[in-house]
């Protein structure tokens, strides 16, 4: 790929759920490589549909969305294989409760990347001792508290070495106690330039670490810039307002 | 032998009622190891419900996926020639798996089982297979709509990490899915297998030897229906509160464990 080529590029993004408001309104959006992408808005603004579109977890009803050059949106290229490298973490984390931390961990790089489970084991373990969880391996998911089982979320994406990750509101289902040890590994990714979007309601993480904060409302991205920028010098009435109440 | 029992039972009992009591056991059990008759029909029971029940559940769980497919299509805006092809035919097959749920569900076991003995595998010389797959038609459509409700009562973020990982719509279902599907559906499916035990004895009635039938046989040698008939059911019970007991137990195991 080229150097200064987008890793995802949103085309005309357009998605109607059959509501009064489309739920995006003709989205357009460039993903470079090692950004940190964060989506804020009021809920019902279209930030978890963008996000959900970008993997096509949403299928949009119009536009086109290029993950490292290649249309996703076009039926006859195999989204499975560009989902592999599109790693996501959910509000609910849904990882999978029938089976050991271990085995979510390891399923997907062994069934899709063919890994030996020797391999796949070390991979995890790895990780897992990255987010201070290698003792819990051999725990199920709901022996965890939330905080637990949303670093072992962004484990089990990371384990099919993704190039970029979707964070869903990551955090939004989180005791307030167990935000930071999720933010922690969340900006540990940030450093090693890792390429993340990231729909969240933290608006110091935005500051902290993103490299490009986007504000939607009605379907529509009403405003970005950096995070200086975007939140000391707000070019917009709504987004002013938006601020000021959340911050 | 039988002189040894009757002088064993004369010690204990003396009166008319006691002794006749003894005789009937003789008569209906002993003789000719009509005990054996019974154990072998229950052999056959066994063999019929176990088959049928494995049999039932795949062919039920293939129907399970397909009506959940059907019911939770999305029309995309853009498809492939090939993906248009998909729709149309899981719309064929869910509208084979409606029909056919309809007619199993709508008629008696009983018709069924006659029908494929009589009509359909008429000329078949192997009676128990014929039967087990009349009795895997029957199971599979009730066995269809308890996974159904299991597939649909699983949280569809499971789905969306399965599919975000990079699987497949199949291997998601497979490794993610259906394996908590069956897991609540457990008691239900239990109940089914007892469902399903109890009705093989319609076997009996396409002259199959199964453990009803083999008590029919006792009493037309002894023209007594009492004690061959008490001793079926007492046998069905048993196993009936066999299977009871382990469902129970498993469902307690389930609620109280991780889920």
């Amino acid at each position: 790929m080229k150097g200064n080529e987008p890793l995802i590029k949103v085309e005309n993004l357009t998605k109607d759920f059959g509501n009064a408001v489309l739920a995006l309104d003709n989205v357009n959006n460039n993903i470079y490589n090692g950004e940190v992408v964060v989506v804020i808005g009021p809920s019902g603004s279209g930030k978890s549909t963008f996000l959900r579109c970008l993997n096509l977890l949403e299928v949009p009803t119009d536009g086109h969305i290029y993950f490292e050059g290649v249309d996703i949106t076009d039926p006859k290229n195999n989204l499975n294989k560009h989902r592999r490298k599109m790693g996501m973490v959910f509000q609910q984390f849904n990882l999978f409760p029938h089976m050991t931390i271990m085995r979510n961990l390891t399923i997907g790089p062994m069934k899709l990347l063919k890994k030996s489970k020797e391999e796949a084991e070390k991979k995890a373990m790895e990780l897992l001792e990255r987010v201070g969880l290698a003792d819990r391996a051999n725990s199920y998911p709901n022996q965890l508290s939330g905080g637990q089982k949303q670093r072992i979320a962004i484990v089990r994406a990371l384990c099919m070495e993704p190039d970029v990750m979707l964070f869903d509101e990551p955090t939004s289902a989180l005791d307030p106690e167990m935000v930071g040890e999720v933010l922690d590994v969340m900006k540990s990714l940030a450093r090693e330039n890792m390429t993340m979007v990231v729909v969240t309601h933290e608006m110091g993480f935005a500051r902290e670490v993103g490299s490009r904060v986007i504000f939607m409302e009605n379907g529509k991205i009403l405003e970005e810039n950096t995070p200086d920028e975007f939140f000391d010098n707000p070019k917009s009435e709504r987004l002013k307002n938006f601020l000021d109440k959340v911050l | 032998m039988g002189e040894l029992i009757y002088n064993i039972a004369n010690i204990f009992v003396s009166d008319d009622k006691a002794k006749w009591f003894v005789t009937e056991l003789y008569n209906n059990f002993i003789v000719d190891n009509r005990w054996s008759w019974l154990l072998k029909g229950l052999g056959i029971t066994i063999r019929l419900t176990v088959f049928a029940f494995i049999f039932g559940l795949l062919l039920g769980l293939i129907i399970a996926v397909i009506r959940v497919t059907y019911d939770k299509r999305v029309d995309t805006p853009k498809q492939s020639v090939s993906q248009k092809a998909g729709r149309f035919i899981l719309g064929i097959l869910n509208a084979i798996c409606k029909l056919y749920l309809n007619i199993i569900q709508g008629t008696p076991t009983i018709v069924q089982i006659m029908i494929i003995y009589f009509v359909i595998l008429a000329d078949s010389t192997n009676k128990v297979g014929v039967a087990t797959l009349g009795f895997t038609i029957n199971s599979s459509a009730y066995v269809a709509e308890i996974i159904r409700g299991g597939i649909n009562g699983v949280d569809k973020g499971q789905m969306e990490a399965g599919r975000s990982l990079g699987f497949g719509y199949i291997p998601t279902m497979i490794y993610v899915v259906i394996p908590q599907a069956l897991r609540s559906a457990l008691p239900a499916l239990c109940n089914e297998l007892v469902v399903l035990l109890k009705e093989t004895s319609v076997a009996s009635m396409v002259a199959l030897q199964d453990l009803l039938a083999a008590a029919l046989l006792i009493k037309s040698r002894t023209y007594s229906a009492f004690f061959p008939l008490i001793a079926a059911a007492l046998i069905y019970f048993v196993i009936v509160s066999i299977l009871r007991n382990f469902s129970a137990r498993l469902e307690r195991r389930l609620n109280s464990g991780e889920r």
